[in-house]
Parts: C-alpha cells; structure tokens; sequence
C-alpha cells in the first residue's frame, strides 16, 4: 500500500498530508422526473487515482458537478479529510479541490502564462485595492505567481507556448496548458474531466504518465477521473468506480472491476447474461 | 533604471500620467478658451468612456444606461454644490465635495444596477440598463421641485484661484479641472486592468464556468467593476455639471448613452487608450457634422433638420465601417501599425473578437518571467 506509508512521511503541506479523501455518501440527484444518480456512495483514499466510468449518460458528469458544487444533491452528503463537504465552486480552490474541464475550456482572450496564473484562485493575497493603487505589494504578488506558473510551464514542456494565444494552439497543448492551470493552485484534490479526450495515442501515453505522477506530485494530491478511454483508466487507477444509470454497479481495483460481468452487461448490451 | 521602473506599474503609470499632465498644460496655454472648453470637455466625457471599456470589453457586460449614471453623478454634483453654498464652503471644497458626491451617487446607483444584473447576460443586462436612461429623465420631472424638472439645476462654480492671475480664463480652469479628474480615473483603471482583477474580469468575460472554477466570484467580480465603472461614469457627469455650471435632463438621453457606447467601440472596446479616441470623437463629430450640413444645407430649414439627424447619421456610419474593417477599433489599428513599426515589442491590448494579433493585455510586465 503505497498510499499508507506516505501518510507517515512529513511534507510541505500545513495539513501534512499528501492529498485529500474525499467520502462520497448516498448521493441522489434527480432533474424533474429523472434521477440522475441514486445513492452513490465510494471515496478518494489519499494520494490515490480513481476513475468514475460507465457508458454515455450513466451520471458521470453529474456526479463532477455535484463534488464542484455545481448541481446541489437531493440526499446524501460529501466528506473531505472527515470533515463535511458543502462545495461552492468559486471556494473550490481555497479547500484544496481542483477541477479541469471537458475539451479544452481555456479563456481565449488570455495568453497562455495568464491562463495559468488565472487557474490560482485565492491563495494569491492581493485584493482589489491593492490592484486599483497598484501597490508594490501586487506586483510582488503577480511576480510569484509568474514563477509558480513558471514551474509548470518548464515541468509540462510549454515553454513555447507562453505567450501564445489558445486558438493558436495544437488541441493536445491546449489539454496541457487546460492542466497546468488546475495544477497551479496546488490542489490535495485533482478531478479530471475526460482528460484524455480528443487526444491521440503518443498523448495518451505521456498523459498516463503524467496522472500516475500526481499523487506524488509536490506535496502530493489524490486524483479523481471521468474518462471513456477504458485502457487509460486501466493504467493509470488504483480503483474504479462504475456507474450505470446513476447506480454504482461495481467498484474495486481495475482488474477486479473489468471481469465483473455486471459492468461487460453495462458496457455490451444484455448479451452476457443471455449467454 | 527604465528597466526597474517597467517592473514597478504604479511608478510607470505615474510617469505616463505626469507626462501627460505637463503636455496638457501646455496645451491649455496654447488654446483659445473654446478650445480649453472643448477639451474639458473632451475630459469629462473621457471618465465616462474609460469606466465603460472596461465594463464592457474586460468584463463583457454591456451598458446602455452610462448616460443616465453621468446624469446621476451631474445631479448629485449640482445638489451637493447648492447645499455646501448655502453653508457658505468656498473653494477647493466647494469643488471637490460636489465632486466626490458625484462619484458615490453614482456607485451605488450602479451598485444597484450591477447586483441585479451579476446573473442577467448579453440583452437582458442591456435592457435593464436601458431602464436606467428611461428612469432617470422621469425622476427629474417627478420630483421637478427638488431637481428642476426639464429646466434641470445649476451649479455653483468659483472661478479660478486668484493665484493664478486675476486674468486667468476661466475655461483653461475647468480644463485644469476636468483633465485631472480624467488623468486620475485612466490611472486607476490602467492600475486596475493591469492588476489580478483585470485577468479576472477577462477571464469571466471568457468563461464563466471556468473562472469559478478558478476561484473566481463571478458574481461579485461583475457588481465589483459595475460599481467602477459607475464611478467613473459619475465623476464624468459630476465634470459636465461643473462645466457647463447646469445640469439638465434633456443632456443625458437615450442617445448619449448609446453615443457613449459607440464612441467605446469604435475607439476600441477593452482599451484605455480606445477610450481617449471614443472621447475625441465624442467632442469632434457634432462639430464635424455640424460643418457638414452647414455646407450641404441650401435652405435654412433643411439645415435645421439635418443638424439634430446628421451626426447620428454619420456616427452610426463610422461605427459599421469600424465594425466590419478594424473590429479591435482605432487603437487596435494604431497598436498594430506600431507593432509593425517596432516589432518585436508590446502586444497590442486585448479585445473581444481574438484576432491572433491581439492576444495579450499591454501593460503587464509578463515578459518578465519568460523562460
């Protein structure tokens, strides 16, 4: 258990561990007469990879939007570090949680530097004030962010790209620049939303790489992944969480997951249990 | 020492702003007083013009109602003037404290407006500022005993210090005056759109999702520069009032604020510098029309006609070609024509249209961390 013995190793963080658990409990949505999720309960052990997978509207999406305070649940409840969980987007970032966006979803009318130091949220500490008077103090605090983005431009291979605009860059660098953003808050949570879409193969790879480095990533984080690309998900999760129909079918480690027949029935139609 | 000083915004923006300040008094010594009028008012208008690009090209809000925000903040100006004459305050109070009251009256009427319209977007923001340049004119009729109805208020002004001289005009004064108000309010927003919270207002603009996810308040960003802009309006209007020593609904109609809008995007939405070309334009184009339909007029009565009409005409004229060849409006014309001119140097400012040439806000010392 690779996760259990970096629980007693001391980092960086205040919190001093190396990311979040999340605790999903019961959640339920229903939009009008649909439910959308119904009962979902697993969680994010620290410093582990999770992939939520099921077939096109199983809840997937919902239930990332539940987590980011987007969509508010009928039942349930959310629990981060054992303490309860009331998401509010904009608040996000301030309790560690960082969520990236289906495609690309970068702001178009910032370059690409901006856009990373934008994905920061709170914990620069200049306020508007300070901006309006263009205090000493904001520029200090715009020159840190410039090299904390700085970090992640050389650690993902954007050096390039720094000045570019985002309609000026190749999907692939988008996704990158799109991660560096959520990155750059320093997030114990990462929810990755299809982070390997519209990639190809070489991509692919270098992103499964890339995922699998993240928990132990600075003062480390715990993952937490929608994603269609079923070998992705095979490589790179310590557990996966199968929803179909806004139910919990099956979850557990990968392996034990995919010989589960009740998920090859999800995925293939009735077939197997004709068989 | 230029190197350190690009590094420090506040220090450069002062520069700029000293810079500018001396070039203007010397020109406000070598203008005839009209011309000094014109300028001043050139100046109000450019309070106004400034809060509104950025309003709608930084954060993406659409005002139709800065006119009637100028109308409040001239109001508040003539009212508070009256009050702090009859108490027998004389000047620099006399002119400042009307002033400021103009600045705050329209701030919270604008704080109003914004919170209402922090979840309306695109045409639904725009009509209920509409409502704002409807509402206004009727208050001032309604309530006629304390604001004057049609015949609007005058306001008190001091002519200029006797410091100055005994025969210092007094339109070089009010071009004192308006041009430091104007100075003051481009330095703050150049402050301001330079700071975090100008990305954050580009960054709702973009993506509202995104921004929250970002750790942005969306809502509160959005009454937050509403209020600002506002603010800016007001002063503009408080320096009309001071100018033209009246205020009267009759000033800020419809066709101003729709004026003001058009002046910011043909000068070029989103930039500061835009604004300074919309507030030109605001002064030159009746003047320019006005000549027009004097030389295309051959009966006194068309000329009459064509007076009120034509520079709408004209300006809705400039504003299509402006639209359709130059969408980033003058100062994308004239920064790219310097880019051109100088290249490698500072990107152009940002727009709304994301032409690749402008991708970049100018101000940032963003080159400074480059790998």
């Amino acid at each position: 258990m690779n996760g259990e013995t970096q629980v007693t190793v001391p980092t960086k963080t205040a919190s001093g561990r190396p990311g979040a658990h999340l605790l999903v409990e019961g959640i339920t949505v229903r939009f009008g007469g649909i439910t959308a999720l119904s009962d979902v309960t697993f969680e994010v052990p620290e410093g582990q990879v999770v992939g939520v997978i099921g077939p096109n509207g199983a809840g997937k999406t919902t239930l990332f939007n539940v987590v980011c305070g987007f969509t508010t649940a009928h039942e349930g409840r959310l629990s981060l570090d054992g303490a309860p969980f009331r998401p509010r987007p904009h608040r996000l970032t301030r309790a560690g949680v960082a969520r990236s966006l289906q495609g690309v979803g970068l702001f178009p009318g910032l370059s690409v530097l901006e856009n990373i130091v934008a994905g920061v949220g709170h914990s620069a500490r200049t306020g508007f004030i300070a901006g309006l008077l263009a205090l000493p103090s904001s520029d200090r605090d715009e020159r840190d962010l410039r090299e904390r983005a700085g970090v992640l431009v050389d650690e993902l291979g954007l050096g390039d790209y720094v000045h570019a605009s985002p309609s000026a860059l190749p999907y692939a660098i988008g996704k990158r620049v799109a991660l560096a953003r959520t990155l750059i808050s320093d997030p114990r949570l990462v929810l990755l939303d299809e982070p390997a879409g519209g990639l190809g193969h070489d991509d692919i790879a270098e992103l499964a790489e890339l995922i699998r480095g993240l928990p132990t990533r600075g003062s480390g984080c715990s993952v937490m992944l929608v994603e269609h690309h079923v070998d992705l998900v095979m490589q790179v999760c310590d557990a996966l969480v199968v929803l179909d129909f806004g139910k919990v079918i099956a979850q557990g480690p990968p392996d034990q997951v995919r010989d589960d027949p009740a998920v090859t029935e999800a995925y293939l139609g009735a077939a197997v249990t004709d068989a | 020492m230029l190197d350190r000083l690009a590094r420090h915004r506040l220090a450069r923006h002062l520069l700029i702003a000293v810079v500018a300040g001396a070039g203007l008094v010397a020109l406000t010594y070598a203008l005839p007083p009209f011309r000094n009028y014109q300028l001043a008012t050139m100046a109000a208008y450019l309070c106004a013009t400034a809060g509104l690009t950025v309003l709608v090209g930084l954060s993406g809000q659409l005002s139709l109602g800065h006119g009637a925000l100028m109308a409040t903040g001239a109001y508040a100006c003539a009212l508070t003037s009256a009050e702090l004459g009859d108490a027998g305050v004389t000047a620099p109070l006399l002119l400042l404290g009307p002033l400021v009251a103009a600045i705050v009256a329209a701030a919270v009427v604008g704080g109003v407006v914004g919170l209402a319209g922090a979840r309306l977007h695109g045409p639904y923001l725009a009509g209920l500022t509409l409502t704002l340049t409807i509402v206004v004119p009727a208050i001032t009729t309604t309530f006629a005993d304390q604001l004057g109805g049609d015949q609007g208020l005058s306001v008190l002004v001091e002519p200029a210090p006797a410091g100055l001289g005994i025969a210092f005009p007094l339109e070089r004064w009010q071009a004192w005056i308006a041009c430091t108000a104007a100075l003051l309010t481009m330095l703050l927003l150049a402050n301001l759109t330079g700071s975090r919270f100008g990305r954050e207002l580009r960054a709702v603009r973009d993506d509202e999702v995104a921004a929250r996810l970002a750790g942005i308040d969306v809502g509160r960003t959005k009454v937050v520069v509403f209020v600002v802009s506002a603010a800016a309006a007001g002063l503009g209007g408080g320096i009309l009032a001071v100018l033209t020593q009246s205020v009267s609904p009759g000033a800020f109609s419809l066709a101003f604020s729709l004026f003001l809008l058009m002046a910011v995007v043909i000068g070029g939405t989103g930039s500061l510098a835009g604004a300074v070309w919309g507030a030109l334009l605001l002064v030159a184009l009746p003047e320019l029309t006005a000549l027009l339909s004097d030389n295309l007029a051959t009966s006194p009565r068309l000329a009459e006609r064509l007076d009120g009409n034509l520079s709408l005409l004209v300006f809705g004229l400039v504003l299509i070609v402006v639209t359709i060849v130059l969408p980033t409006g003058l100062q994308g014309l004239f920064s790219s024509a310097a880019g051109r001119l100088r290249r490698p140097s500072r990107p152009s400012p940002v727009d709304l249209t994301h032409q690749p040439t402008t991708d970049t806000e100018p101000t940032d010392a963003q080159h400074t961390s480059t790998p």
